[in-house]
């Protein structure tokens, strides 16, 4: 097991009494192997942030465990843990330079100072902030600070490096440029991360692994494509994709040579027995209530399908958004082209059976993703 | 501002000159009298032509006070050391008691924090008067009364709660996060302590201390209750100058300009830490 970095088991985090206080994490189990990236994507309040100052030191854990290669250090104090930590609001000593704030974190790695120089050089370089390391945290601008901060991290060997909402003052076309700059940077020296994000996009761009939270609970821990291809629930499917997954609630019907869903409003859909797998029809058919998924990438439009109306179409400049009611609801599709679709106007739809994902209608779980089973 | 027209310009000269004057006049006019004898204060009308005499200031510095009445000794030089000494050494135990405390209630929210955080600032709300009954019994079982530490004990009413306050308040505007980076960078709980949150309250802390000093310096009630005349501060000895054959304006002037000069000297010195302290906030992050 040495390649494991990080070791989570069955941590509890409670802020006021155990048991009795606020119940912000809820028995986390993960494990992050060497040289990973891994993001903690989720809203705020879902955990992540926590869970990453439990991992640092700073907020005591619980219940549980959490072993850094191997050690368990839930006890020792932030000191003792050789972890590096980019926070969210910066944190850079006022009264120091930049340059002083980013060699300050090797102080206690007693390089020489020629050594100490040329990483402070490199980083900067690597961050974009050359200009401004002579200068104080106060003098120069959130972003720039945001780097500083950064910088002061990544410049650190440490067994682990904590990222906070690293990127999330940034101009959009730096943060572009900085992510593929860093993810290269990590993957370079080896080192183990993990990021904390709202950001999907900016989790899927530098993450191996994504572990989605929502209220306390570690809904799935798996590579971006699995999240995004099979993931576990409700929420997940949801939560991940931009614009969000559309779905509906429906019935199952089945027979040897059909599967039908009834949607609200009358709507049914209706597919041969052969587009769906003996085991996920004999999964579905079990149940009464499921709820349909399909990403709005997925969606086509076609002369045959079942009737919606549109209700906005709008063109992105790349793509365009065409928000349908259906189904006593709202679906959105996209396409690549620009399409000529006046308000109220009905359109065909049609949801091929291989893009659907089929969750169960009380819990959310996965039950399948277009032929397969979750 | 450069929009202002001369009207407005003229008004707001007017309005400050009256505030200065207002607020300066008797100290100046108290400047003036420690220069005077008896006669010219008390001549009707008063005058500020006259000449001037330092026979006040030579009566306090070698403690003979001439009166109508004969010599009278006067221990003022002492009380001026008494005063410097109590004030010096209550700040210097309150900073030294309150500064961590300060740091821990603003840090660390554990069971009953904010109980004893009330408590300590509750006893500025008790009158003096109202402590000073049962502290003079307990001082004199104690064999405390009368003596520099049971009044620097007793200052600790006026300077600690003061000085918990603003300091912890100054602790609390510092991020986190701050003191957290330079924990993860390998420094222990008290590294952190001394060399992040310790400078970076450090304006706050000086303008704390001073005002806990004003504040000490000022006393009146708990000393002249709990000391006696070797003991006493110049606030109480000033009660020295009410003789049996009248009360000796000129000397009360010249002490209370003695008096006044060490805070004065130590605001002014400290004034630029005060500046620094309120401009603390206008650092981001």
């Amino acid at each position: 097991m040495t390649d494991t970095a990080l070791l989570i088991k069955d941590v509890d985090k409670f802020y006021g009494p155990v048991d009795y206080g606020v119940h912000a994490v809820k028995k986390l189990n993960m494990d992050v192997r060497k040289g990973e990236i891994i993001a903690l994507l989720g809203s705020s309040g879902c955990g992540k942030t926590s869970t990453l100052r439990m991992i640092a030191g700073f907020e005591a854990v619980s219940r549980g465990t959490i072993s850094l290669a191997g050690r368990p250090v839930q006890t020792l104090p932030p000191v003792r843990r050789n972890v590096a930590m980019a926070f969210e609001g910066y944190s850079l000593y006022p009264p120091l330079t930049v340059r002083e704030n980013i060699a300050f974190a090797l102080k206690a790695s007693k390089l020489s100072q020629a050594v100490v120089d040329e990483k402070v050089a490199g980083i900067a370089k690597l961050l974009e902030i050359e200009d401004v390391l002579g200068r104080y945290p106060s003098s120069i601008s959130g972003g720039q600070q945001q780097r500083a901060s950064l910088g002061r991290a990544l410049i650190r060997d440490a067994n682990l490096h904590l990222l906070d909402e690293p990127m999330g003052q940034l101009e959009p076309q730096l943060r572009a440029l900085l992510r593929g700059r860093i993810k290269h940077f990590i993957k370079e020296r080896g080192l183990t991360a993990i990021l904390v994000t709202h950001d999907q996009t900016e989790a899927n761009a530098l993450a191996d692994r994504i572990a989605v939270m929502e209220g306390g609970v570690l809904q799935q821990f798996d590579t971006p494509q699995k999240i995004k291809e099979r993931p576990a629930n409700l929420f997940t499917g949801t939560f991940v994709g931009e614009p969000p997954m559309n779905v509906f609630e429906a019935s199952v019907t089945g027979s040897e040579s059909k599967m039908a869903f009834g949607l609200k409003d009358g709507v049914r859909l209706e597919y041969a027995a052969s587009d769906f797998s003996h085991a996920v029809r004999d999964e579905l058919i079990k149940r009464q209530k499921v709820v349909l998924g399909i990403r709005p990438y997925s969606v086509r439009r076609s002369a045959d399908g079942v009737t919606g109306r549109v209700a906005v179409n709008q063109w992105l400049g790349d793509q365009t958004h065409i928000a349908a009611d259906f189904a006593g609801g709202t679906l959105v599709l996209v396409e690549h082209d620009r399409t000529e679709l006046d308000d109220g106007q009905p359109i065909g739809i049609h949801l091929d059976p291989s893009s659907l994902h089929v969750f169960d209608g009380d819990s959310g779980r996965a039950i399948s993703h277009g032929q397969e089973l979750a | 501002m450069d929009t202002m027209s001369p009207l407005e310009r003229t008004l707001r000269g007017l309005a400050l000159t009256l505030v200065v004057v207002f607020f300066m006049f008797p100290i100046f006019w108290i400047f003036l009298m420690s220069f005077q004898t008896n006669e010219t204060i008390l001549a009707i009308p008063p005058s500020i032509v006259f000449s001037p005499t330092l026979s006040n200031y030579a009566a306090l510095i070698t403690g003979k006070l001439q009166t109508a009445a004969g010599t009278l000794d006067i221990a003022f030089m002492s009380n001026l050391g008494n005063s410097i000494f109590l004030s010096v050494a209550s700040v210097a135990v309150s900073l030294v008691l309150g500064v961590p405390a300060a740091y821990a209630f603003a840090r660390h929210k554990f069971r009953g924090s904010e109980d004893i955080a009330f408590t300590l600032l509750s006893f500025r709300f008790a009158p003096p008067l109202l402590v000073l009954l049962p502290l003079t019994q307990y001082f004199q079982w104690l064999g405390l009364s009368n003596t520099y530490l049971g009044l620097i004990w007793v200052y600790q009413l006026i300077c600690l709660p003061l000085i918990l306050w603003i300091v912890r308040g100054y602790f609390e505007d510092i991020s986190a996060d701050v003191e957290y980076a330079y924990r993860i960078a390998g420094h222990s709980w008290f590294a952190t302590f001394r060399k992040i949150a310790l400078p970076l309250a450090g304006p706050g802390i000086a303008a704390a201390g001073l005002l806990a000093f004003i504040f000490a310096w000022n006393n009146f009630v708990f000393a002249l209750v709990l000391a006696s005349a070797d003991k006493q501060p110049v606030t109480v000895g000033a009660l020295a100058f009410v003789t049996s054959s009248g009360i000796q304006y000129g000397q009360i002037a010249a002490a209370i300009v003695l008096s006044v000069t060490p805070t004065l000297a130590l605001a002014l010195y400290a004034q630029r830490y005060l500046v620094e302290g309120l401009s603390l906030g206008a650092v981001k992050g």
